[in-house]
């Protein structure tokens, strides 16, 4: 299971990383969300992968842990937030620059 | 009250502003802007009651919830935090002012966003913890999303898209870093985290040090320390005047992190991982030192030569914070002199734009400036002030950061890039003050255009002129109050029992 979530984590930047790596903001914010993904998996992992075990301490042995859960919780959050402002900031700079470069202008 | 609620109370102010005004209607402008002004001026009464409060030396811990530490979320008050909480709750009294003058009426909402800023700005100087350091970043970040652009336009959008999409990246490798660090030491709280970087294991020493430079990373562009500065002149000449002054600060709040991190998570109780940051604090000064410089001596308008002397006063804090005790001192007491100073140049931008339309702040005389006098003394004042020339405080926190890192590569780029400021103000001075008999630029066609320096923004800048004055008044107080706060910070055990003492 490690093997497969790090797989994952690792495609999922690398694809997020080319993305964000793009001209055009519609790829640039593909590429964030990803990322964010990507950052929310990783984060996750942090508290070691446990599988069907309560996060209580006394009740099992190797309990998982509750606390990559909660910050997960709010980075998910935050990034949905920021990434509805990004697409919104993105939409208002093609009405004002007239088109979706992220430097405002076709090179 | 103030020593057992004291750290919640200035995030606690402004949210609760922010909120009161949210439900407003925007015809009451005149409530909306008196219950703003009323929070700004309340935020600096609480920021001095805290000072007061911590200079004997105690750090208030506040405990939400109750919480034992280091399960539970911290707040922390010591002499840096409440030294910073002044300052910003200061310099966002004068922007406040500065705003009235109209920059408020642009868009909707300006009050509700500036509080919200302050709230987050105030949070990330008193968060106990990496993460809610994290998500008071965060706060202020998207506050500073939507003031940043305010009033909108072409040029404006495009910097704001960048400024954007590069602190979106920013957080996110924040996150990457904090889920490093909680991966291998199992804990997110300061101190805590300053207890258990020397118990850690060869396998989990590589995890921390990973996070703990990623961290850095995101300080470095938060600070805009070179080569992550380049969002900051375009960001900070697009946008309005007193949000350009209130973001003065912005910059200082990534040093206050690497200063925060470097003294206590790797501080010296970090064992191995001990001065973790030290190798790599001066040479990044020495360059962004540089970079400030240049871009301040090939700056065409006021507004970016302001922002790359921004970038020249993090390079100066970030080479004083290099210096050991008497560097940070020093670092300390430049630190609200340069946001005061630099805000106050950006100011006078502003006001130059308003009073010429046409050509804007551009380094271009115009024979009809209006007052011209009141004008060019601001910019004379500030411009003074900023390149750290006597009599004011910038010139006393020079010459200490000189004492306190006697190398002749420190003293030679310092005092090149001083002289290099120096000559980019001269020169921006004179082309567009002194040259008083230059072009007729405002539109003359019968009707008389009345541009007279508005009622509020005198004042403002005033105010932040008499601040730097006051510091330098008095800097022998200020001065023993910032080796105090670095001779504080440098012993991080204090602090660590502080947080979790108490009952172990």
């Amino acid at each position: 299971m490690e093997i497969l979530i790090a797989l994952i984590i690792g495609l999922l930047s690398g694809c997020g990383v080319y993305l964000l790596l793009q001209a055009r903001t519609f790829s640039v914010v593909l590429g964030l969300t990803l990322l964010s993904y990507a950052i929310n998996l990783f984060l996750f992992a942090t508290g070691r992968l446990v599988i069907g075990q309560p996060p209580v301490l006394s009740a099992v042995s190797s309990p998982a842990d509750p606390l990559p859960q909660a910050l997960v919780l709010t980075a998910i959050v935050i990034g949905f937030a920021m990434t509805a402002f990004a697409i919104m900031l993105s939409l208002r700079a093609q009405a004002e620059l007239g088109n979706d470069h992220v430097d405002g202008e076709q090179p | 009250m103030i020593a057992a609620h004291g750290p919640i109370l200035p995030l606690i102010l402004p949210l609760a502003v922010a909120i009161l005004l949210l439900f407003l209607p925007r015809r009451a402008q005149r409530l909306i802007r008196r219950l703003s002004v009323a929070g700004s001026v309340a935020q600096v009464g609480l920021g001095l009651l805290l000072l007061r409060t911590v200079a004997e030396g105690t750090q208030l811990v506040y405990r939400l919830g109750d919480w034992p530490a280091p399960y539970g979320i911290m707040l922390v008050v010591d002499r840096l935090a409440a030294w910073l909480l002044l300052t910003s709750a200061l310099l966002a009294l004068c922007a406040l002012i500065y705003a009235l003058a109209g920059g408020d009426r642009e868009g909707r909402y300006f009050h509700v966003l500036f509080q919200m800023q302050i709230f987050g700005i105030s949070g990330a100087f008193v968060t106990g913890d990496l993460f809610n350091l994290f998500v008071f970043f965060e706060v202020l970040l998207i506050s500073s999303y939507s003031l940043l652009l305010h009033g909108g336009g072409g040029p404006r959008t495009r910097a704001g898209l960048h400024y954007v999409i590069l602190n979106l990246l920013g957080s996110a490798i924040f996150l990457l870093a904090a889920g490093l660090i909680y991966s291998s030491c199992g804990s997110l709280n300061f101190a805590h985290l300053a207890q258990l970087m020397a118990g850690l294991d060869d396998s989990q020493l590589a995890l921390a040090r990973t996070g703990g430079l990623l961290l850095l990373v995101v300080f470095a562009l938060k600070a805009g320390i070179m080569p992550l500065h380049l969002w900051l002149p375009a960001a900070y000449s697009e946008t309005s005047a007193p949000i350009a002054a209130l973001f003065a600060i912005m910059t200082k709040i990534g040093l206050y992190a690497i200063l925060r991190m470097s003294t206590l998570v790797f501080g010296s109780s970090a064992g191995s991982l001990a001065g973790l940051y030290q190798p790599w604090l001066l040479p990044l000064a020495l360059l962004t030192l540089l970079i400030g410089a240049a871009g301040a001596l090939a700056a065409a308008r006021l507004g970016r030569l302001a922002a790359y002397l921004i970038i020249l006063s993090v390079g100066t804090l970030l080479t004083a914070f290099a210096g050991g005790t008497g560097g940070i001192a020093a670092g300390l007491y430049y630190l609200p002199h340069s946001t005061f100073a630099a805000a106050s140049l950006f100011l006078c931008a502003g006001a130059l734009r308003r009073c010429r339309p046409v050509i804007g702040d551009q380094l271009i005389a115009d024979g009809d400036l209006p007052q011209p006098l009141i004008m060019g003394g601001t910019f004379f004042l500030a411009a003074m002030a900023i390149s750290g020339l006597p009599p004011f405080s910038g010139f006393i926190a020079k010459l200490l950061i000189l004492k306190a890192l006697p190398q002749v590569l420190v003293w030679g780029v310092i005092l090149t890039t001083a002289l290099a400021a120096v000559i980019a103000l001269a020169r921006g001075g004179s082309q567009i003050f002194l040259a008083a008999s230059g072009p007729m630029t405002l539109p003359r066609d019968g009707k008389s255009v009345v541009l007279v320096t508005s009622l509020w923004e005198v004042p403002a800048i005033a105010g932040l002129l008499i601040l730097i004055f006051i510091l330098t008044l008095a800097a022998g107080p200020a001065l023993e109050f910032t080796q105090d706060t670095a001779r504080q910070i440098l012993e991080p055990a204090n602090y660590i029992q502080a947080v979790l003492g108490g009952g172990s």
